[in-house]
């Protein structure tokens, strides 16, 4: 089939709906992410889906199911962590390989192990039908919901933590709020890209418009913008080459955050530059007033 | 400083931790426009009072009141400032926007940005004189020019008290005094009182009116020249203390016995963390 037919196919229109979804999703929540450095919460929650999908298929259950079933458990575990720094790393570590090792298991005695694991881990968005696509719309829109109700706080929490608490913001329940987001996010993701590489929708993009701009909804929106690409632009590569669709999106995605660097540096040495000046021309300005020099 | 008009009313406070009492029978009033110094060694409990009167924490007994009630999380007419701490260069966000965190951030739902509310930000970043890198991102700024920023966060909400968390920690000089001039103009001009917790007195001694001295197990209010003097140190730490005045500053030097202490440690009113035995 051409490129020209392929574009005509039903599958194919449900994956670029698919891909729209996701990664709108994923380019939102993934500002957060970054801004609280929880990369390494958001793998572990993907891996952990990729148990509860095995767990599901053993049972007998859809593992579209057992994969929001494991994520919104990790995210709830997680959220509840009350430890902090290289505690709290190693503790993700240790749940998170557990967890792998129950999905290998459950896998293992599920007969059919080569091809739902290949799906699971890398993606299998073709195989995406027109139900799944309802079931990602009514969860994404539900997590737009909660973000539109949380948006001030949870921007509060994430960037100066100790004055929203002095605000009345609870940072307790905000942090598990957002990691049962980023559950949901993640088991949307998993369908797209598979478990090994959702950071490629949620962090890449995400990570990339923090070089970009300073503006916290101009981040969200240049990173929504790069994980759309990333997604429509990596489900269209693959109808030309027939190669995996998680290749490309993680290409894409890639490919804007090395660029986003480079420009990032260049706009933050500009940026320095002129708050070197306007604090240079204060000080000049103050020198006379303030009489004590030095101690 | 009639009881009926404090901003803030501790009687009889006590925080214990387990055993160890931090503070007991604590009874103070702060009026409105009031400079109150907290100061004392690490562990003495001036964070928790903090705490305490932003309503993240109860003492172990005694009544407190702030603002003419019991403390309750989240009242925006508190403004609070807390010690500097890095921003990450990379942190999308801006000093206006920490700003606007001051006024929007503790609320649910969408906010829009309306020209009234627009104005008060502005309004607030020109308090600080800081129009000139509030569009900057925050990371790159100078621990002064973010703690500039930080008061006008602290007083977009318009504060009748203002908490005060170490600010002037890791500032130089000039930034030290910038941060204290904003503060002290802003309880003139609008009566807003201050509570400012420090284990530095030279940079604030200027503008302070009363000083809460938390020593690790006694403490002490009055004015800067009642409170920290030869006799009233030594009687908090009961050990002898002396404290000198040299060219308008205060040198506080420890027992010549104890470890840490000594001619040494001068310019600061010092830490007595590892001060002399009490018990």
């Amino acid at each position: 089939m051409s490129f020209s037919q392929l574009l005509g196919q039903h599958f194919v229109h449900t994956a670029l709906l698919a891909g729209a979804i996701v990664s709108v999703l994923c380019g939102t929540i993934g500002v957060f992410v970054v801004i609280r450095g929880m990369s390494f919460a958001v793998h572990a929650v993907s891996e952990l889906a990729f148990t509860g999908a095995a767990g599901a298929l053993l049972i007998g259950v859809s593992p579209v199911l057992g994969m929001f079933g494991g994520a919104l458990v990790t995210g709830g575990v997680l959220g509840g962590l009350t430890v902090r720094g290289r505690e709290r790393d190693s503790a993700i570590g240790s749940f998170l390989a557990f967890g792998l090792g129950l999905g290998v298991l459950w896998i293992f005695l599920y007969h059919g192990y080569a091809t739902i694991a290949t799906g699971l881990l890398f993606g299998s968005i073709v195989g995406v039908n027109d139900r799944q696509v309802w079931v990602l719309a009514a969860v994404a829109v539900f997590a737009f919901a909660v973000l539109a109700l949380t948006f001030w706080p949870l921007l509060f929490a994430s960037v100066d933590p100790e004055a929203a608490e002095a605000r009345g913001v609870s940072l307790r329940l905000l942090s598990v709020m957002l990691l049962l987001l980023v559950a949901l996010t993640t088991a949307e993701a998993v369908q797209v890209v598979g478990v090994l590489l959702v950071l490629t929708l949620v962090i890449s993009p995400a990570a990339a418009a923090t070089r970009l701009t300073a503006r916290p909804i101009a981040a969200i929106a240049i990173s929504v913008g790069i994980a759309f690409v990333s997604a429509e632009g990596g489900i269209l590569l693959s109808l030309v080459k027939a190669w995996p669709t998680s290749f490309f999106i993680s290409a894409i995605s890639f490919a804007a955050y090395v660029i986003a660097r480079i420009v990032g540096a260049a706009r933050l040495t500009r940026a320095g530059r002129t708050v070197e000046a306007v604090v240079a021309s204060e000080y000049a300005a103050h020198q006379t007033v303030v009489p004590e020099g030095r101690c | 400083m009639s009881a009926g008009g404090s901003v803030v009313e501790l009687r009889g406070a006590t925080l214990r931790f387990g055993q160890r009492a931090l503070w007991e029978g604590l009874d103070i009033d702060v009026a409105p426009g009031e400079f109150l110094a907290v100061l004392g060694p690490n562990g003495a409990g001036k964070t928790s009072l903090l705490r305490i009167l932003l309503g993240l924490a109860e003492p172990t007994s005694g009544a407190v009141t702030v603002l003419g009630g019991p403390p309750r999380r989240g009242r925006a007419r508190i403004g609070y400032v807390p010690q500097q701490r890095a921003f990450d260069q990379t942190l999308p966000l801006r000093g206006r926007d920490l700003v606007r965190l001051g006024m929007d951030g503790a609320r649910w739902g969408p906010r829009r940005l309306t020209p009234d509310r627009l104005a008060r930000v502005q309004a607030a970043l020109t308090d600080v004189h800081a129009e000139g890198y509030a569009d900057a991102p925050i990371g790159l700024l100078s621990g002064g020019e973010q703690q500039r920023l930080r008061i006008a966060q602290a007083l977009v909400s318009d504060p009748a008290l203002l908490l005060c968390d170490e600010p002037l920690l890791s500032l130089d000089l000039h930034h030290q005094r910038t941060v204290v001039d904003l503060l002290d103009l802003r309880r003139r001009e609008r009566d807003t009182a201050v509570v400012f917790v420090t284990h530095e007195i030279n940079p604030i001694l200027h503008v302070v009116d009363r000083v809460l001295y938390l020593a690790p197990d006694s403490w002490a209010v009055g004015t800067p020249d009642e409170v920290l003097t030869t006799e009233s140190l030594s009687a908090l730490y009961r050990t002898q203390v002396d404290v000198l005045r040299v060219r308008g500053r205060i040198v506080v030097v420890g027992s010549p016995d104890a470890p840490g202490t000594g001619i040494g440690d001068t310019d600061h009113l010092h830490d007595h963390a590892e001060g002399p035995a009490h018990r």
